[in-house]
């Protein structure tokens, strides 16, 4: 996984040198979404070949809803603090 | 929201082409979905440096503009572990892992599923994509009742871009630097949260 790590922080120093390039980060967005889509489909395929997975589906489905509903309420409440002690002096001002 | 939908039927097939067992054994056997992170990973790298956005984002900030990332990293990372207690069939860090993907389900997803388990995994990627879906639906509510950075807090990683619309529609334009200024800060910062939460807790 650091190795994961360092391949992304290669990228992001070879980034910082080609972002004068429009066309390149064109067709790096568009590698990526092919990535994404390929490696999605490999974890598709595991998946369904996991029975133990496919059988507990809705069980898993639940699990997630309840993590992410801790998530963003977690998220909005801590949020709500930090925007009446540091953003909500005199008038929303913004940035 | 409509990308949302691409990947996720990608995942779709591929569930189905395994449960059909229409799976050529090349795929089963050989392991180059690592190979493919890696690929994945560089050019995500590439993609944040050649963002001139996100960079000019960092030269016009206050310092107070940190409290955004940070809130939402401790509140995720709080709620998600009260809300554990509905779980017993994970482990804590397993639940603070799927959290610390911030919406960002495509890579949360692929780097739990290499590090806990295919199930895990798609626990992270419903939770996740669900997280994103919700922003959507609830952000103009949500601004209406706890301020204007509920939205921004609610999106997590995914309000640098697939929430900002809503984000700057229901809080304001002066909102959207911030917005996406947490956005990328969580979205590099999901890889190592998840790595360092799975492995060393």
């Amino acid at each position: 996984m650091v190795t994961i790590l360092l391949v992304m922080l290669a990228g992001i120093l070879i980034g910082f040198a080609i972002n004068r390039f429009p066309r390149m980060i064109k067709l790096n967005d568009r590698l990526i979404s092919y990535a994404i889509y390929l490696l999605l489909a490999l974890l598709g395929i595991s998946v369904g070949l996991n029975k133990t997975i496919i059988q507990n589906l809705d069980k898993i489905g639940v699990q997630a809803l309840i993590i992410t509903i801790g998530a963003i309420t977690g998220s909005v409440f801590t949020l709500w603090i930090v925007y009446r002690v540091f953003f909500n002096s005199g008038k929303n001002e913004g940035v | 929201m409509k990308s949302s939908l691409i990947i996720l039927s990608f995942f779709v097939a591929g569930v189905l082409l395994g449960i059909t067992g229409n799976v050529p054994k090349l795929f089963i056997q050989n392991d180059f979905s690592l190979y493919a992170l890696y690929v994945l990973m560089f050019l995500v790298g590439i993609g944040i440096g050649a963002d001139r956005n996100s960079w000019k984002v960092l030269k016009t900030m206050k310092i107070k503009i940190l409290f955004v990332p940070f809130g939402v990293i401790v509140g995720t990372l709080i709620g998600t572990a009260i809300v554990s207690v509905f779980i017993p069939d994970l482990k804590l860090k397993e639940v603070l892992a799927v959290g610390a993907g911030f919406g960002y389900y495509s890579l949360s997803s692929l780097f739990i599923a290499r590090i806990s388990g295919e199930t895990l995994g798609v626990i992270a990627l419903l939770s996740n994509i669900s997280r994103e879906i919700l922003t959507l639906l609830i952000t103009p509510i949500l601004v209406q009742y706890f301020g204007k950075l509920a939205g921004i807090a609610s999106g997590g990683a995914t309000s640098m871009d697939t929430t900002l619309p809503i984000i700057t529609r229901y809080s304001g334009k002066e909102w959207s630097i911030i917005s996406v200024f947490s956005g990328v800060v969580l979205t590099l910062l999901v890889p190592f949260l998840v790595t360092f939460i799975l492995k060393f807790f």
